[in-house]
């Protein structure tokens, strides 16, 4: 599993050439892993086959994009996390007239439909706007369609639980089958889009970005870059909130946030 | 233990359930200022938050921290993996944590953290696998071996639960079949190569 590192720089190069997808920051170790799992599954035996593959043949290269761009997700991952904002964030979003929150990776969308539920239950959501963005095209239909399946419920229930939920979890949902959907009045704010967070710009003011377990998948270049953006992107005392294996330790904004939540990770811009 | 001469830049120890145990063992009278830096997978919950670090640290001299993402990989340290993330090491010998699916079932696994460990440090790491019951660190410590590396499994005679190292093992990547007391005694007399 250990690429030539040529090769593998030709290759994310060669693909951020022809579809304009840059991987070349991205934390190498984990990429190598990524790819080489790719390859394993479809019996690729050497990097430059993969790349003739996938740079002729844009099924297949989707199929890259869905192995490269981890999708793991789940409802209320980290229910302290959800309840800090719950508590932190949303009381102090209540004064504004009228409340813009970025979800950036927002993967297949259970963290939207999280963030969802808790400005339904504080009355916020009718003047939210979610705007909600990941590379993953697919993932991002999948978050679009809000259907999931019902086997997860258990434990969603109970993270909801824990982010001290204030209703029975299954008002939120109907189950079909082996799935669930989540009620239509979620959704109602929610603006899908795509956006790549690794070459796009900041598209609009907001007073609360989310980006969890995005990037950690980043070198520290890229995720100085990303950090920056964000500060551009939030109204003065905008909030962020990053996964809890994140910080901003090692970004240049550092000082420019004050943290809210040091343990969930959540800061305010100064 | 005559005839240990290579210097090791790192060590790479696995293990799971009576994990605790053995690992105390073995790194509780290492001292402060242990020169070689010393990376842990231990399976774990994800509810457990710092719980391990703290029982650990209460044991040991050496000081026991959770893995930060990004952070330098430095002596007298040992860095445990955070439960739920994968722990690798990148080729600047820093970490970086993954959530990508669980390997084995297990999050964070073994066998990821060799691997990426043993493609970085080469003839300089040692793998060493503890008790336990699941076969996760086969693969790795099989891969710790493709790259020169020294490869350790505590006595399954010995373990609480011999499965782990007995799948490594059965791998024949396995130079050394030793208790915890020889690897014990083995971790002291490299930091003095
Ligand atoms: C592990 S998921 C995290 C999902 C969710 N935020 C959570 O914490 O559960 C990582 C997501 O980041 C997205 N991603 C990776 N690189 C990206 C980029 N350059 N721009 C935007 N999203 C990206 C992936 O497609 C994936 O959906």
């Amino acid at each position: 599993m250990n690429f030539d590192n040529k090769e593998l720089k030709d290759l994310l190069e060669s693909v951020r050439f022809v579809y304009g997808y840059d991987f070349t920051d991205y934390a190498e170790a984990s990429v190598k892993r990524r790819i080489d799992h790719f390859m394993n599954t479809r019996k690729i035996t050497a990097l430059e086959k993969l790349g003739k593959m996938i740079l002729h043949d844009e099924k297949l290269f989707e199929e890259f994009i869905q192995e490269v761009s981890v999708t793991v997700t789940e409802m209320f991952r980290d229910p302290v996390f959800y309840k800090s904002i719950r508590e932190n964030v949303l009381k102090r979003l209540a004064t504004y007239p009228f409340i813009k929150i970025w979800i950036a990776g927002c993967a297949t969308g259970e963290e939207i439909y999280s963030i969802a539920i808790l400005l339904q239950e504080e009355g916020l959501l009718n003047r939210s706007v979610i705007y909600a963005t990941d590379i993953n095209q697919k993932s991002l239909q999948i978050a679009k369609d809000g259907v999931y399946p019902v086997e997860n419920m258990k434990a969603y229930t109970a993270n909801y639980q824990k982010a001290h939920g204030k209703k029975s979890f299954s008002e939120y949902y109907k189950a079909k089958y082996n799935s669930v959907m989540f009620d239509k009045s979620l959704k109602q704010n929610i603006v899908f889009a795509a956006h790549n967070l690794a070459v796009d710009k900041s598209f609009n003011e907001f007073q609360l970005i989310i980006c969890r377990n995005v990037l950690i998948y980043f070198n520290q270049k890229l995720q100085n870059k990303v950090i920056n953006l964000f500060y551009e992107s939030l109204c003065p005392f905008g909030f962020l909130g990053l996964g809890n294996k994140e910080s901003l330790l090692f970004t240049d904004r550092k000082k420019y946030f004050e943290e809210i939540d040091r343990k969930e990770k959540i800061f305010m811009k100064k | 233990m005559q005839g240990i001469t290579q210097k090791y830049n790192a060590i790479a120890i696995g293990t799971s359930a009576g994990g605790l145990f053995a690992l105390s063992g073995i790194l509780d009278e290492l001292p402060a200022g242990y020169p070689i830096p010393i990376m842990v997978v231990q399976h774990r919950s994800k509810d457990q938050k710092d719980l391990l670090e703290e029982v650990l640290q209460n044991k040991c001299k050496i000081r026991i921290k959770q893995a930060d993402e990004k952070e330098t990989i430095k002596g007298g340290f040992v860095y445990v993996a955070p439960p739920d993330y994968h722990l690798l090491v990148e080729a600047d010998k820093t970490f970086s944590l993954s959530s990508d699916e669980a390997v084995r079932f297990s999050r964070p696994s073994i066998d990821v953290l060799f691997e990426t460990a043993a493609i970085v440090y080469k003839d300089t790491l040692a793998g060493i696998i503890l008790t336990g019951a699941s076969s996760d660190g086969a693969a790795g410590i099989t891969v710790i071996k493709e790259y020169g590396g020294l490869t350790i499994a505590q006595d399954p005679a010995e373990a609480q639960f011999p499965f782990m190292p007995e799948s490594s093992i059965q791998t024949k990547a396995v130079q050394h079949i030793w208790t915890l007391s020889e690897i014990k005694k083995f971790l002291s007399e490299i930091s003095n190569i």
